[in-house]
């Protein structure tokens, strides 16, 4: 019931909505602008990127829009909720850089972990682990032990892990930043079958230029000191993407307006 | 474990030696005083004369006499076969409710070990946890604990002992509340930092699905912390077993303290040393009994064996 009444207004409202976002830190060395004027509204289903280089506060405002982080003036609204609210209500999936996987936990374990939190019954419980681990191809590996898995697989798992209860945003922040790029490549591609398949909005932080016009619908690129957006991109790419696209002209047309965006933004510093 | 055992050998053997070699010096002067009562010619001069030499030299110039330290009656320092022999006379000689036994003494202590091990490892988790919730707690126990640790516990022992009795309590209790008071401090350190190990990744991961500060406790900060109580307890159960024997000592209502320290009164140093013995296989089987159930533990959790 809930789940539909919101269908029915996000078909018009933003999933995500920030306006004039400010984030000061206050450090040793005094106070640090890590967000400054941040505004940008995301639409259900869109699949969103966040590309700068370190210190741009691509991850702070993911962590912001996770109630991580509180930001110091301006307004931020997830699902038409205060980020608080919106983790509360179960918004959101959270993917780390690191899987993060209990070690003392198997595979369906460490997925079950939320579900226990969130006072599931056993028997959903187990039902939706066997479901996300066939979504991310890990089918028969519940029962194994994360040392037992490569980098990829435990970082797949640490994806079943946030889509295991149903959260219809999903965050990742550089989840594939350690792993190599052959595994990317593969994940790249998982990745985008999920989001076809779950049409989950979803907010990707990245320092990967393929990766993040691969991957999305928007791209939001970002500079440091203080950390703002730069440059916001609807990529003209289809949603059914091959790898291959990666070498089309429409491609590499976004690729180098993605780089300028990086250079102008250190130009400015 | 195979690796293990010439190393072992080895140092036990090299300890065999210097013990054999020290009871001839200790016992010299015993040995010549039994020696001329049977009527035989000894160096050294009268009994007043030999105190003024050293006791080297008179194993040295009574080659044959020397040698009797090894097997006299009341030894200063009695020859490890000696306290073999008095060890399974009194282990394997005596019924085990008989007081002249030694299982029925290490029986007493181990009892008193286990409750005080359990009361000390319970406060000294619950400490650690309280320390790593608090900030009241964290600023304030460590460094109560840490004075506690500082005083010797033979001077505390019998004022335990006392107060404890003046309000009707005897018997186990109180050696359990002093083996607690030695055992409880190293769990609260090692279980600090255990409580600790998991990052903050781990923590905002945690706070994403909304988890209560129980559930991450029960959860993660608990599960992590495994190996560093284990590693705490291996160390609490032998202070247990130490501050047990220190608290049957002013006591003399058996234990393996109450019979080292009647050993003493008696002069029966080979019953001083057999109870030793028996402390150092009991803590040795109960450190063992840890560490097996570490590797147990362990292995259910998922560590590669």
């Amino acid at each position: 019931m809930m789940a539909n009444v919101a269908t029915l207004s996000q078909t018009s409202a933003p999933v995500i909505e920030a306006k004039g976002v400010n984030l000061v830190f206050q450090t040793a060395d005094g106070p640090v602008q890590a967000l400054k004027d941040v505004s940008l509204s995301v639409a259900k289903g869109e699949f969103v990127s966040f590309i700068g280089p370190s210190g741009c506060g691509k991850t702070t405002f993911l962590r912001c829009v996770a109630a991580l982080e509180t930001p110091t003036s301006g307004t931020l609204t997830v699902n038409g909720m205060t980020p608080d609210a919106a983790r509360r209500a179960r918004a959101y999936g959270y993917v780390f850089q690191a899987a993060g996987l209990y070690p003392w936990r198997t595979i369906a374990g460490n997925i079950r972990l939320p579900l226990e939190i969130m006072g599931f019954p056993r028997g959903e419980q187990d039902a939706r682990v066997d479901r996300v681990l066939k979504m991310v191809d890990l089918e028969g590996f519940g029962r194994k032990y994360p040392w037992q898995l490569s980098g990829g697989m435990q970082q797949r798992a640490s994806i079943a892990r946030a889509l295991a209860f149903d959260a219809d945003i999903l965050l990742m922040d550089e989840p594939f930043g350690a792993l190599d790029e052959i595994v990317r490549d593969r994940l790249n591609e998982e990745v985008l079958r999920l989001w076809a398949r779950t049409q989950k909005t979803t907010l990707f932080v990245t320092h990967s230029i393929p990766e993040a016009v691969f991957l999305s619908t928007k791209i939001v690129v970002m500079s440091p000191r203080p950390g703002r957006i730069t440059d916001v991109i609807d990529s003209p790419l289809p949603r059914e993407r091959p790898l291959d696209i990666r070498e089309s002209p429409e491609f590499l047309a976004i690729a180098h307006r993605v780089r300028e965006g990086l250079r102008a933004g250190h130009v400015e510093v | 474990m195979r690796r293990s055992v010439l190393p072992v050998l080895t140092v036990v053997l090299a300890i065999l030696v210097v013990w054999y070699v020290a009871a001839i010096p200790m016992n010299i002067r015993e040995s010549l005083t039994a020696a001329e009562r049977a009527g035989a010619e000894v160096w050294g001069g009268t009994p007043a004369e030999r105190e003024g030499r050293s006791a080297w030299a008179l194993a040295l110039r009574n080659p044959s006499v020397a040698l009797d330290g090894w097997t006299q009656d009341r030894p200063r320092l009695p020859a490890p076969h000696q306290v073999v022999q008095e060890f399974s006379k009194a282990t394997f000689g005596e019924s085990v409710t008989s007081k002249k036994s030694l299982l029925y003494h290490a029986g007493i202590t181990l009892g008193a070990t286990m409750v005080g091990f359990a009361l000390g490892s319970l406060a000294g988790v619950l400490l650690a946890v309280g320390i790593v919730h608090n900030r009241a707690m964290d600023m304030s126990v460590m460094p109560w604990a840490i004075i506690s640790q500082t005083i010797p516990i033979v001077a505390l022992a019998p004022m335990i002992i006392v107060v404890m009795n003046s309000v009707g309590v005897q018997g186990l209790l109180p050696k359990a509340v002093i083996s607690a008071y030695l055992s409880f401090f190293p769990v609260v350190v090692g279980m600090v930092k255990g409580l600790r190990t998991p990052d903050q990744m781990q923590l905002d991961q945690m706070h994403t699905w909304s988890a209560t500060r129980s559930e991450t406790l029960w959860k993660l900060r608990l599960p992590a912390s495994v190996p560093y109580l284990f590693a705490s307890l291996k160390i609490a159960i032998a202070a247990s077993l130490v501050g047990t024997i220190v608290g049957e000592l002013p006591v003399q209502r058996g234990g393996l303290g109450a019979r080292m320290l009647a050993g003493s009164y008696y002069g029966q140093t080979s019953q001083i040393w057999a109870a030793l013995l028996m402390a150092a296989i009991l803590a040795s089987f109960l450190v063992w009994l840890m560490g097996f159930l570490e590797r147990r533990t362990l292995r259910a959790m998922g560590v590669p064996a």
